[in-house]
Protein backbone atom coordinates (compact mmCIF):
# COMPACT_ATOMS: atom_id res chain seq x y z
CA UNK A 1 0.00 0.00 0.00
CA UNK A 2 2.61 2.21 1.13
CA UNK A 3 4.77 1.95 -2.19
CA UNK A 4 1.49 2.76 -4.02
CA UNK A 5 0.70 5.96 -2.17
CA UNK A 6 4.45 6.60 -3.11
CA UNK A 7 4.24 5.65 -6.68
CA UNK A 8 1.58 8.34 -6.57
CA UNK A 9 3.34 11.17 -4.67
CA UNK A 10 5.88 10.07 -7.73
CA UNK A 11 3.54 10.73 -10.30
CA UNK A 12 2.39 14.13 -9.20
CA UNK A 13 6.03 15.13 -9.22
CA UNK A 14 7.00 13.60 -12.15
CA UNK A 15 3.93 15.00 -14.02
CA UNK A 16 1.97 17.26 -12.14
CA UNK A 17 -0.97 15.81 -11.94
CA UNK A 18 -1.73 15.55 -8.12
CA UNK A 19 -4.17 13.22 -6.53
CA UNK A 20 -3.63 13.71 -3.03
CA UNK A 21 -6.92 12.14 -2.14
CA UNK A 22 -4.80 8.72 -2.75
CA UNK A 23 -1.39 9.83 -1.35
CA UNK A 24 -2.09 11.88 1.29
CA UNK A 25 -3.50 10.49 4.41
CA UNK A 26 -5.63 13.63 5.81
CA UNK A 27 -7.02 13.51 2.52
CA UNK A 28 -7.86 10.15 1.85
CA UNK A 29 -9.62 9.77 4.77
CA UNK A 30 -11.92 13.02 3.99
CA UNK A 31 -12.45 11.29 0.58
CA UNK A 32 -13.40 7.91 2.15
CA UNK A 33 -15.41 9.59 4.42
CA UNK A 34 -17.26 11.61 1.51
CA UNK A 35 -17.64 8.91 -0.38
CA UNK A 36 -19.10 6.90 2.09
CA UNK A 37 -21.24 10.00 3.20
CA UNK A 38 -22.58 10.07 -0.75
CA UNK A 39 -23.30 6.79 -0.39
CA UNK A 40 -25.51 6.69 2.53
CA UNK A 41 -27.38 9.88 1.42
CA UNK A 42 -28.09 8.00 -1.66
CA UNK A 43 -29.38 4.39 -0.30
CA UNK A 44 -31.42 6.14 2.01
CA UNK A 45 -32.78 9.00 0.00
CA UNK A 46 -33.64 5.93 -2.36
CA UNK A 47 -34.89 3.73 0.04
CA UNK A 48 -37.29 6.67 1.79
CA UNK A 49 -38.03 8.22 -1.89
CA UNK A 50 -39.56 4.59 -2.93
CA UNK A 51 -41.93 4.04 0.10
CA UNK A 52 -42.77 7.61 -0.33
CA UNK A 53 -43.51 6.15 -3.90
CA UNK A 54 -45.22 3.20 -2.92
CA UNK A 55 -47.37 5.01 0.12
CA UNK A 56 -48.38 8.14 -2.09
CA UNK A 57 -49.42 6.32 -4.98
CA UNK A 58 -51.88 4.29 -2.40
CA UNK A 59 -53.14 7.39 -0.99
CA UNK A 60 -53.85 8.78 -4.43
CA UNK A 61 -55.93 5.91 -4.84
CA UNK A 62 -58.40 6.92 -1.59
CA UNK A 63 -62.04 7.39 -1.39
CA UNK A 64 -61.31 10.40 0.19
CA UNK A 65 -61.30 13.70 -2.18
CA UNK A 66 -59.01 15.43 0.62
CA UNK A 67 -56.63 12.70 0.86
CA UNK A 68 -56.18 13.00 -3.15
CA UNK A 69 -56.02 16.66 -2.87
CA UNK A 70 -52.95 16.79 -0.55
CA UNK A 71 -50.96 13.78 -2.13
CA UNK A 72 -51.33 15.87 -5.71
CA UNK A 73 -50.32 18.89 -4.17
CA UNK A 74 -47.28 17.51 -2.44
CA UNK A 75 -46.22 16.10 -6.42
CA UNK A 76 -47.38 19.65 -7.69
CA UNK A 77 -44.94 21.35 -5.53
CA UNK A 78 -42.07 19.53 -5.85
CA UNK A 79 -42.44 18.86 -9.22
CA UNK A 80 -42.34 22.39 -10.28
CA UNK A 81 -39.96 23.61 -7.94
CA UNK A 82 -35.88 23.73 -8.05
CA UNK A 83 -34.76 20.80 -5.62
CA UNK A 84 -31.75 23.31 -4.42
CA UNK A 85 -34.73 25.31 -3.32
CA UNK A 86 -36.50 22.96 -1.67
CA UNK A 87 -33.27 21.96 0.09
CA UNK A 88 -32.80 25.56 1.13
CA UNK A 89 -36.11 25.82 2.15
CA UNK A 90 -35.97 22.86 4.45
CA UNK A 91 -32.41 23.67 6.02
CA UNK A 92 -32.78 27.39 6.26
CA UNK A 93 -36.92 28.06 6.68
CA UNK A 94 -37.60 24.97 8.44
CA UNK A 95 -34.69 24.17 10.30
CA UNK A 96 -34.43 27.26 11.77
CA UNK A 97 -37.59 27.14 13.04
CA UNK A 98 -36.99 24.03 15.15
CA UNK A 99 -36.05 24.90 18.66
CA UNK A 100 -32.44 23.89 19.10
CA UNK A 101 -31.15 21.16 21.06
CA UNK A 102 -28.93 20.63 24.31
CA UNK A 103 -25.32 18.71 23.00
CA UNK A 104 -23.80 16.45 25.42
CA UNK A 105 -21.36 18.95 26.12
CA UNK A 106 -23.92 21.76 27.04
CA UNK A 107 -24.20 23.60 23.96
CA UNK A 108 -26.77 24.43 21.84
CA UNK A 109 -27.32 22.46 18.33
CA UNK A 110 -29.70 22.38 15.40
CA UNK A 111 -32.23 19.61 16.04
CA UNK A 112 -31.56 17.74 12.76
CA UNK A 113 -28.06 17.83 10.73
CA UNK A 114 -27.97 18.80 7.57
CA UNK A 115 -27.19 15.24 6.34
CA UNK A 116 -30.91 14.61 7.73
CA UNK A 117 -32.40 17.97 6.42
CA UNK A 118 -30.91 16.53 2.96
CA UNK A 119 -32.23 13.16 2.98
CA UNK A 120 -35.63 14.77 4.27
CA UNK A 121 -35.96 16.76 1.23
CA UNK A 122 -34.61 14.64 -1.58
CA UNK A 123 -36.32 12.03 -0.64
CA UNK A 124 -39.07 14.22 -0.65
CA UNK A 125 -38.19 15.66 -4.17
CA UNK A 126 -38.00 11.68 -5.60
CA UNK A 127 -40.80 10.64 -3.73
CA UNK A 128 -42.77 13.00 -5.64
CA UNK A 129 -41.60 11.46 -9.07
CA UNK A 130 -41.43 8.13 -7.74
CA UNK A 131 -45.93 8.71 -6.73
CA UNK A 132 -46.31 9.31 -10.46
CA UNK A 133 -44.31 7.18 -11.58
CA UNK A 134 -46.27 4.29 -9.16
CA UNK A 135 -49.62 5.41 -10.12
CA UNK A 136 -49.53 5.23 -13.65
CA UNK A 137 -48.07 1.72 -13.37
CA UNK A 138 -51.03 0.89 -10.70
CA UNK A 139 -53.09 2.69 -13.86
CA UNK A 140 -51.92 -0.42 -16.07
CA UNK A 141 -53.16 -3.25 -14.17
CA UNK A 142 -56.39 -4.46 -15.31
CA UNK A 143 -59.56 -3.72 -13.11
CA UNK A 144 -60.64 -7.53 -13.46
CA UNK A 145 -57.56 -8.36 -12.02
CA UNK A 146 -58.34 -6.80 -9.21
CA UNK A 147 -61.97 -7.69 -9.15
CA UNK A 148 -60.65 -11.34 -9.14
CA UNK A 149 -59.01 -10.59 -5.53
CA UNK A 150 -61.54 -8.13 -4.05
CA UNK A 151 -63.82 -11.60 -4.88
CA UNK A 152 -61.64 -13.95 -3.19
CA UNK A 153 -62.32 -11.51 -0.16
CA UNK A 154 -58.87 -9.38 -0.44
CA UNK A 155 -59.11 -6.19 1.60
CA UNK A 156 -58.02 -2.86 -0.31
CA UNK A 157 -54.50 -2.99 1.33
CA UNK A 158 -53.99 -6.58 0.51
CA UNK A 159 -54.84 -6.12 -2.97
CA UNK A 160 -52.48 -3.28 -3.17
CA UNK A 161 -49.50 -5.01 -1.16
CA UNK A 162 -49.95 -8.67 -3.07
CA UNK A 163 -51.45 -7.60 -6.52
CA UNK A 164 -51.61 -4.49 -8.19
CA UNK A 165 -47.75 -3.22 -6.76
CA UNK A 166 -46.14 -5.77 -7.93
CA UNK A 167 -47.63 -5.85 -11.37
CA UNK A 168 -47.11 -2.34 -11.14
CA UNK A 169 -43.47 -2.63 -10.13
CA UNK A 170 -42.89 -4.76 -13.48
CA UNK A 171 -44.36 -2.10 -15.55
CA UNK A 172 -42.66 0.87 -13.93
CA UNK A 173 -39.10 -0.43 -13.31
CA UNK A 174 -37.08 1.69 -16.37
CA UNK A 175 -39.15 4.87 -15.48
CA UNK A 176 -37.98 3.93 -11.77
CA UNK A 177 -34.64 3.29 -12.92
CA UNK A 178 -34.40 6.63 -14.39
CA UNK A 179 -35.40 8.84 -11.45
CA UNK A 180 -33.09 6.80 -9.28
CA UNK A 181 -30.67 7.78 -11.46
CA UNK A 182 -31.49 11.44 -11.47
CA UNK A 183 -31.62 11.03 -7.56
CA UNK A 184 -28.35 9.65 -7.02
CA UNK A 185 -27.05 12.77 -9.11
CA UNK A 186 -28.64 15.13 -7.29
CA UNK A 187 -27.31 13.72 -3.79
CA UNK A 188 -24.87 16.66 -4.98
CA UNK A 189 -26.85 19.48 -3.93
CA UNK A 190 -26.25 18.25 -0.38
CA UNK A 191 -23.34 20.53 -1.02
CA UNK A 192 -25.16 23.58 -0.63
CA UNK A 193 -26.22 22.85 3.29
CA UNK A 194 -22.58 21.43 4.16
CA UNK A 195 -23.02 18.22 4.31
CA UNK A 196 -19.94 16.64 3.56
CA UNK A 197 -20.17 13.93 1.04
CA UNK A 198 -18.20 13.73 -2.01
CA UNK A 199 -18.63 17.23 -4.45
CA UNK A 200 -18.34 18.94 -0.71
CA UNK A 201 -15.00 16.69 0.08
CA UNK A 202 -13.33 17.12 -3.27
CA UNK A 203 -14.34 21.39 -3.28
CA UNK A 204 -12.21 21.11 0.12
CA UNK A 205 -9.36 19.18 -1.43
CA UNK A 206 -8.85 21.31 -4.44
CA UNK A 207 -8.90 24.63 -2.68
CA UNK A 208 -6.01 22.98 -0.20
CA UNK A 209 -4.19 21.41 -3.22
CA UNK A 210 -5.15 23.91 -6.36
CA UNK A 211 -5.76 20.26 -8.41
CA UNK A 212 -10.11 21.55 -9.64
CA UNK A 213 -8.94 19.78 -12.54
CA UNK A 214 -8.32 16.35 -11.18
CA UNK A 215 -10.50 16.69 -8.54
CA UNK A 216 -13.47 17.36 -11.32
CA UNK A 217 -12.33 14.17 -13.47
CA UNK A 218 -12.27 12.41 -10.36
CA UNK A 219 -15.59 13.01 -9.35
CA UNK A 220 -16.77 12.16 -12.85
CA UNK A 221 -15.58 8.80 -12.91
CA UNK A 222 -16.57 8.46 -9.28
CA UNK A 223 -20.50 9.22 -10.19
CA UNK A 224 -20.11 7.25 -13.19
CA UNK A 225 -19.15 4.69 -11.80
CA UNK A 226 -21.60 4.93 -8.56
CA UNK A 227 -24.43 5.62 -11.04
CA UNK A 228 -23.20 2.31 -13.37
CA UNK A 229 -23.88 0.49 -10.17
CA UNK A 230 -26.89 1.47 -9.27
CA UNK A 231 -28.09 0.47 -13.05
CA UNK A 232 -26.47 -2.68 -12.82
CA UNK A 233 -28.26 -3.33 -9.92
CA UNK A 234 -31.85 -2.23 -10.95
CA UNK A 235 -31.04 -4.52 -14.02
CA UNK A 236 -31.01 -7.22 -12.10
CA UNK A 237 -33.49 -6.73 -10.23
CA UNK A 238 -35.76 -6.23 -13.87
CA UNK A 239 -34.48 -9.91 -14.65
CA UNK A 240 -35.24 -11.60 -11.50
CA UNK A 241 -38.72 -10.06 -11.26
CA UNK A 242 -39.68 -11.27 -15.21
CA UNK A 243 -42.42 -13.74 -15.10
CA UNK A 244 -42.83 -16.19 -18.18
CA UNK A 245 -45.39 -15.78 -20.31
CA UNK A 246 -46.35 -12.19 -19.07
CA UNK A 247 -45.32 -8.56 -20.02
CA UNK A 248 -43.14 -8.60 -23.22
CA UNK B 1 -80.16 -14.60 11.96
CA UNK B 2 -79.63 -18.11 11.65
CA UNK B 3 -80.00 -19.48 8.41
CA UNK B 4 -80.75 -23.47 8.35
CA UNK B 5 -80.43 -24.99 4.70
CA UNK B 6 -84.17 -25.65 4.75
CA UNK B 7 -84.28 -22.28 3.16
CA UNK B 8 -82.89 -21.01 -0.32
CA UNK B 9 -79.42 -20.39 0.12
CA UNK B 10 -79.87 -17.58 -2.08
CA UNK B 11 -82.76 -15.50 -1.94
CA UNK B 12 -82.78 -12.79 -4.99
CA UNK B 13 -85.48 -10.05 -4.43
CA UNK B 14 -87.12 -7.43 -7.00
CA UNK B 15 -83.64 -6.21 -7.40
CA UNK B 16 -82.88 -3.59 -8.98
CA UNK B 17 -79.54 -2.00 -10.72
CA UNK B 18 -78.90 0.85 -12.84
CA UNK B 19 -75.82 2.40 -14.31
CA UNK B 20 -76.57 6.09 -14.55
CA UNK B 21 -80.10 6.57 -16.33
CA UNK B 22 -79.96 2.61 -17.65
CA UNK B 23 -82.11 -0.16 -15.70
CA UNK B 24 -79.71 -2.69 -16.39
CA UNK B 25 -81.63 -5.11 -13.55
CA UNK B 26 -85.70 -4.73 -13.46
CA UNK B 27 -86.75 -6.21 -10.60
CA UNK B 28 -84.94 -10.37 -10.70
CA UNK B 29 -86.39 -13.03 -7.93
CA UNK B 30 -85.37 -15.90 -7.71
CA UNK B 31 -84.08 -18.67 -5.36
CA UNK B 32 -81.79 -20.88 -5.19
CA UNK B 33 -81.45 -23.85 -2.48
CA UNK B 34 -78.16 -25.65 -0.97
CA UNK B 35 -77.34 -28.18 -3.63
CA UNK B 36 -79.08 -26.43 -6.68
CA UNK B 37 -77.66 -26.25 -10.08
CA UNK B 38 -79.14 -22.88 -11.29
CA UNK B 39 -78.60 -22.01 -15.04
CA UNK B 40 -79.15 -17.98 -16.23
CA UNK B 41 -79.31 -18.01 -20.25
CA UNK B 42 -80.53 -14.64 -22.23
CA UNK B 43 -78.85 -12.71 -25.07
CA UNK B 44 -76.22 -10.34 -24.44
CA UNK B 45 -76.67 -7.35 -22.79
CA UNK B 46 -79.09 -8.67 -21.21
CA UNK B 47 -77.63 -8.00 -17.44
CA UNK B 48 -76.75 -11.54 -16.77
CA UNK B 49 -73.31 -10.41 -15.42
CA UNK B 50 -74.75 -7.90 -13.48
CA UNK B 51 -77.08 -9.83 -11.49
CA UNK B 52 -74.42 -12.51 -10.67
CA UNK B 53 -71.55 -9.74 -9.39
CA UNK B 54 -74.54 -8.19 -7.09
CA UNK B 55 -74.68 -11.12 -5.42
CA UNK B 56 -71.08 -11.27 -4.47
CA UNK B 57 -71.14 -7.21 -4.01
CA UNK B 58 -68.89 -6.41 -6.53
CA UNK B 59 -71.74 -4.50 -7.83
CA UNK B 60 -74.05 -2.78 -5.14
CA UNK B 61 -77.94 -2.70 -6.13
CA UNK B 62 -80.42 0.07 -5.98
CA UNK B 63 -83.57 -1.64 -4.53
CA UNK B 64 -84.42 -5.28 -3.77
CA UNK B 65 -82.74 -7.53 -1.13
CA UNK B 66 -80.31 -10.58 -2.19
CA UNK B 67 -79.97 -13.06 1.00
CA UNK B 68 -77.09 -15.02 0.87
CA UNK B 69 -77.60 -17.80 4.05
CA UNK B 70 -79.48 -15.32 5.55
CA UNK B 71 -76.99 -12.40 5.35
CA UNK B 72 -78.72 -9.56 3.33
CA UNK B 73 -76.30 -8.48 1.04
CA UNK B 74 -77.42 -5.07 0.08
CA UNK B 75 -77.18 -3.38 3.64
CA UNK B 76 -74.09 -1.00 3.96
CA UNK B 77 -73.12 -2.53 6.53
CA UNK B 78 -72.51 -5.39 5.08
CA UNK B 79 -69.33 -7.69 5.75
CA UNK B 80 -67.82 -7.84 2.69
CA UNK B 81 -65.41 -10.61 3.73
CA UNK B 82 -67.96 -12.57 5.40
CA UNK B 83 -69.70 -12.58 2.31
CA UNK B 84 -67.00 -13.62 0.05
CA UNK B 85 -65.79 -16.46 1.83
CA UNK B 86 -69.30 -17.85 1.14
CA UNK B 87 -69.75 -17.05 -2.43
CA UNK B 88 -66.84 -17.84 -5.04
CA UNK B 89 -66.56 -16.68 -8.33
CA UNK B 90 -65.12 -17.41 -11.44
CA UNK B 91 -64.78 -14.64 -14.53
CA UNK B 92 -64.86 -15.25 -18.23
CA UNK B 93 -61.36 -13.41 -18.34
CA UNK B 94 -59.98 -16.29 -15.96
CA UNK B 95 -58.44 -12.95 -14.13
CA UNK B 96 -54.92 -14.68 -12.21
CA UNK B 97 -52.67 -13.27 -10.98
CA UNK B 98 -50.13 -13.41 -14.03
CA UNK B 99 -47.41 -12.70 -11.24
CA UNK B 100 -48.45 -16.13 -9.75
CA UNK B 101 -47.86 -20.10 -10.23
CA UNK B 102 -50.97 -22.03 -10.70
CA UNK B 103 -50.19 -23.32 -7.34
CA UNK B 104 -49.38 -19.73 -5.70
CA UNK B 105 -52.44 -18.49 -6.93
CA UNK B 106 -54.89 -21.38 -5.53
CA UNK B 107 -52.76 -20.62 -2.33
CA UNK B 108 -52.91 -16.80 -2.05
CA UNK B 109 -56.18 -16.00 -0.09
CA UNK B 110 -56.55 -18.60 2.09
CA UNK B 111 -53.06 -17.61 3.54
CA UNK B 112 -53.63 -14.01 3.42
CA UNK B 113 -57.23 -13.80 3.42
CA UNK B 114 -58.33 -16.78 6.31
CA UNK B 115 -55.04 -16.67 7.49
CA UNK B 116 -54.70 -20.30 7.10
CA UNK B 117 -51.54 -22.56 7.81
CA UNK B 118 -49.25 -22.22 4.62
CA UNK B 119 -48.43 -26.15 5.01
CA UNK B 120 -52.41 -27.29 4.99
CA UNK B 121 -53.32 -24.54 2.29
CA UNK B 122 -50.77 -26.35 0.01
CA UNK B 123 -51.66 -29.96 0.98
CA UNK B 124 -55.16 -28.02 -0.05
CA UNK B 125 -53.93 -26.42 -3.10
CA UNK B 126 -52.27 -29.31 -4.32
CA UNK B 127 -55.24 -31.69 -4.26
CA UNK B 128 -57.29 -29.10 -6.07
CA UNK B 129 -55.12 -28.86 -8.73
CA UNK B 130 -55.07 -32.39 -9.15
CA UNK B 131 -58.42 -32.47 -9.29
CA UNK B 132 -59.05 -29.89 -11.53
CA UNK B 133 -56.55 -32.23 -13.46
CA UNK B 134 -53.58 -29.95 -13.79
CA UNK B 135 -50.93 -32.24 -12.10
CA UNK B 136 -47.32 -31.10 -13.14
CA UNK B 137 -48.66 -27.88 -13.60
CA UNK B 138 -48.41 -26.52 -10.08
CA UNK B 139 -45.32 -24.22 -11.12
CA UNK B 140 -46.22 -22.65 -14.24
CA UNK B 141 -47.24 -19.01 -14.66
CA UNK B 142 -50.62 -18.21 -16.15
CA UNK B 143 -48.93 -16.84 -18.92
CA UNK B 144 -47.38 -20.41 -19.64
CA UNK B 145 -51.22 -22.10 -19.79
CA UNK B 146 -53.84 -22.35 -22.08
CA UNK B 147 -57.38 -20.73 -21.78
CA UNK B 148 -58.64 -23.77 -20.64
CA UNK B 149 -56.20 -24.72 -18.12
CA UNK B 150 -55.94 -21.15 -16.38
CA UNK B 151 -59.62 -21.18 -16.00
CA UNK B 152 -59.38 -24.28 -13.92
CA UNK B 153 -56.57 -23.19 -12.30
CA UNK B 154 -59.51 -19.89 -11.34
CA UNK B 155 -61.74 -22.30 -10.28
CA UNK B 156 -59.18 -24.54 -7.86
CA UNK B 157 -58.05 -20.66 -6.69
CA UNK B 158 -62.24 -20.13 -5.78
CA UNK B 159 -61.92 -23.73 -4.24
CA UNK B 160 -59.70 -22.77 -2.21
CA UNK B 161 -61.87 -20.58 -0.17
CA UNK B 162 -64.04 -23.57 0.57
CA UNK B 163 -66.88 -21.72 -0.78
CA UNK B 164 -70.68 -22.75 -0.11
CA UNK B 165 -71.95 -21.51 -3.91
CA UNK B 166 -69.89 -20.55 -7.23
CA UNK B 167 -70.81 -18.16 -9.47
CA UNK B 168 -69.57 -18.71 -13.00
CA UNK B 169 -70.04 -16.56 -15.64
CA UNK B 170 -69.66 -17.58 -19.12
CA UNK B 171 -66.35 -19.26 -17.89
CA UNK B 172 -66.05 -20.98 -21.66
CA UNK B 173 -67.06 -17.95 -24.04
CA UNK B 174 -63.51 -16.98 -24.32
CA UNK B 175 -61.64 -20.16 -24.70
CA UNK B 176 -60.77 -22.64 -27.58
CA UNK B 177 -63.43 -24.70 -28.63
CA UNK B 178 -61.14 -27.76 -27.91
CA UNK B 179 -60.27 -26.50 -24.63
CA UNK B 180 -64.12 -25.84 -23.45
CA UNK B 181 -64.45 -29.80 -22.73
CA UNK B 182 -61.88 -29.77 -19.73
CA UNK B 183 -63.79 -26.85 -17.89
CA UNK B 184 -67.05 -28.03 -18.11
CA UNK B 185 -66.04 -31.30 -17.18
CA UNK B 186 -64.33 -29.57 -13.85
CA UNK B 187 -68.08 -27.84 -13.18
CA UNK B 188 -69.82 -30.68 -14.26
CA UNK B 189 -67.50 -32.71 -11.19
CA UNK B 190 -68.01 -30.01 -8.82
CA UNK B 191 -72.41 -30.02 -9.52
CA UNK B 192 -72.22 -33.59 -8.81
CA UNK B 193 -70.47 -33.48 -5.68
CA UNK B 194 -73.18 -31.28 -4.49
CA UNK B 195 -71.57 -27.65 -4.84
CA UNK B 196 -74.78 -24.94 -5.09
CA UNK B 197 -73.63 -23.45 -8.30
CA UNK B 198 -75.45 -20.36 -10.75
CA UNK B 199 -73.88 -20.37 -14.00
CA UNK B 200 -74.66 -17.83 -16.97
CA UNK B 201 -73.51 -19.69 -19.98
CA UNK B 202 -74.82 -20.36 -23.47
CA UNK B 203 -73.56 -23.72 -23.70
CA UNK B 204 -77.21 -25.25 -24.06
CA UNK B 205 -76.60 -28.59 -24.22
CA UNK B 206 -74.40 -28.29 -20.73
CA UNK B 207 -76.67 -26.58 -19.11
CA UNK B 208 -79.38 -28.97 -19.79
CA UNK B 209 -77.29 -31.76 -18.21
CA UNK B 210 -76.52 -30.25 -15.48
CA UNK B 211 -78.89 -27.60 -14.63
CA UNK B 212 -81.87 -28.27 -12.44
CA UNK B 213 -83.18 -24.82 -13.12
CA UNK B 214 -82.69 -22.48 -16.23
CA UNK B 215 -83.77 -19.16 -16.34
CA UNK B 216 -84.07 -17.00 -19.02
CA UNK B 217 -83.37 -13.42 -19.01
CA UNK B 218 -84.09 -10.68 -21.39
CA UNK B 219 -83.52 -6.64 -20.96
CA UNK B 220 -82.86 -7.09 -16.97
CA UNK B 221 -86.07 -9.52 -16.58
CA UNK B 222 -86.30 -13.21 -16.13
CA UNK B 223 -88.82 -13.91 -18.88
CA UNK B 224 -88.90 -17.53 -18.04
CA UNK B 225 -87.69 -20.92 -16.20
CA UNK B 226 -88.08 -24.13 -15.71
CA UNK B 227 -86.62 -27.56 -15.32
CA UNK B 228 -84.39 -27.79 -18.37
CA UNK B 229 -86.83 -30.39 -20.09
CA UNK B 230 -89.37 -28.25 -19.46
CA UNK B 231 -87.20 -25.02 -20.63
CA UNK B 232 -85.56 -26.87 -23.84
CA UNK B 233 -88.73 -28.40 -25.16
CA UNK B 234 -92.03 -26.46 -23.92
CA UNK B 235 -91.11 -22.70 -23.79
CA UNK B 236 -93.92 -20.92 -23.80
CA UNK B 237 -92.78 -17.01 -23.79
CA UNK B 238 -91.70 -15.89 -27.74
CA UNK B 239 -88.56 -14.17 -26.52
CA UNK B 240 -87.70 -17.29 -25.08
CA UNK B 241 -88.60 -19.33 -28.15
CA UNK B 242 -86.48 -17.07 -30.28
CA UNK B 243 -83.56 -17.39 -28.35
CA UNK B 244 -83.03 -20.78 -28.02
CA UNK B 245 -83.77 -21.28 -31.74
CA UNK B 246 -81.26 -18.79 -32.85
CA UNK B 247 -78.81 -21.02 -30.48
CA UNK B 248 -79.92 -24.56 -31.07
N1 LIG C 1 -69.95 -0.82 -14.95
C1 LIG C 1 -70.86 -0.53 -15.90
N2 LIG C 1 -71.14 0.76 -16.21
C2 LIG C 1 -72.06 1.06 -17.13
N3 LIG C 1 -72.79 0.14 -17.81
C3 LIG C 1 -72.56 -1.15 -17.55
C4 LIG C 1 -71.59 -1.55 -16.58
N4 LIG C 1 -71.60 -2.91 -16.52
C5 LIG C 1 -72.52 -3.32 -17.41
N5 LIG C 1 -73.11 -2.28 -18.03
C6 LIG C 1 -74.18 -2.35 -19.03
O1 LIG C 1 -75.20 -3.14 -18.50
C7 LIG C 1 -75.77 -3.95 -19.49
C8 LIG C 1 -75.80 -5.39 -19.04
O2 LIG C 1 -74.49 -5.84 -18.96
P1 LIG C 1 -74.12 -7.30 -18.51
O3 LIG C 1 -74.67 -7.54 -17.15
O4 LIG C 1 -72.67 -7.45 -18.68
O5 LIG C 1 -74.91 -8.20 -19.56
P2 LIG C 1 -74.66 -9.69 -20.00
O6 LIG C 1 -73.70 -10.31 -19.05
O7 LIG C 1 -76.00 -10.31 -19.95
O8 LIG C 1 -74.12 -9.65 -21.39
C9 LIG C 1 -74.98 -3.73 -20.77
O9 LIG C 1 -75.69 -2.87 -21.59
C10 LIG C 1 -73.73 -3.07 -20.28
O10 LIG C 1 -73.23 -2.18 -21.24
MG1 LIG D 1 -71.77 -11.08 -19.35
Amino acid sequence: MDDLYEWFRDFYHTTGINLPFIYDSYDRDRMIDGFLTTVELSVICLFLSVVIGIIGAWLQGSAFTWTRRIVSGYIQLFRNTPPLVQLYFFYFAIGSALPRVETEWGGQAPMLSSFAWAVISLSFFAGAFNVEIFRSGIESVPKSTVEAAESLGFSRLQIYWDVTLPLALRVVLPSLNNNLVNLVKTTTLAYAIAVPEMLYVSAQIWSDNVNVPEMMIFLLIAYFVLVGILVWGMNRWERALKIPGFGS
Amino acid sequence: MSWSDKEPMISVRNVHKSFGDFEVLKGVSFDVMKGEVICIIGPSGSGKSTLIRCINALNDINEGSILVEGQEVNDPKLNKLELRKKVGMVFQQYNLFPHKTALENVMMAPIRVLKEDKKEVEARARALIKKVRLEGKENAYPGELSGGQQQRVAIARSLAMKPDVMLFDEVTAALDPETVGEVLITIKELAEEGMTCILVTHEMGFAREVADQVYFTDKGLIVEHGAPETFFENAKDPRTKQFLSQIL
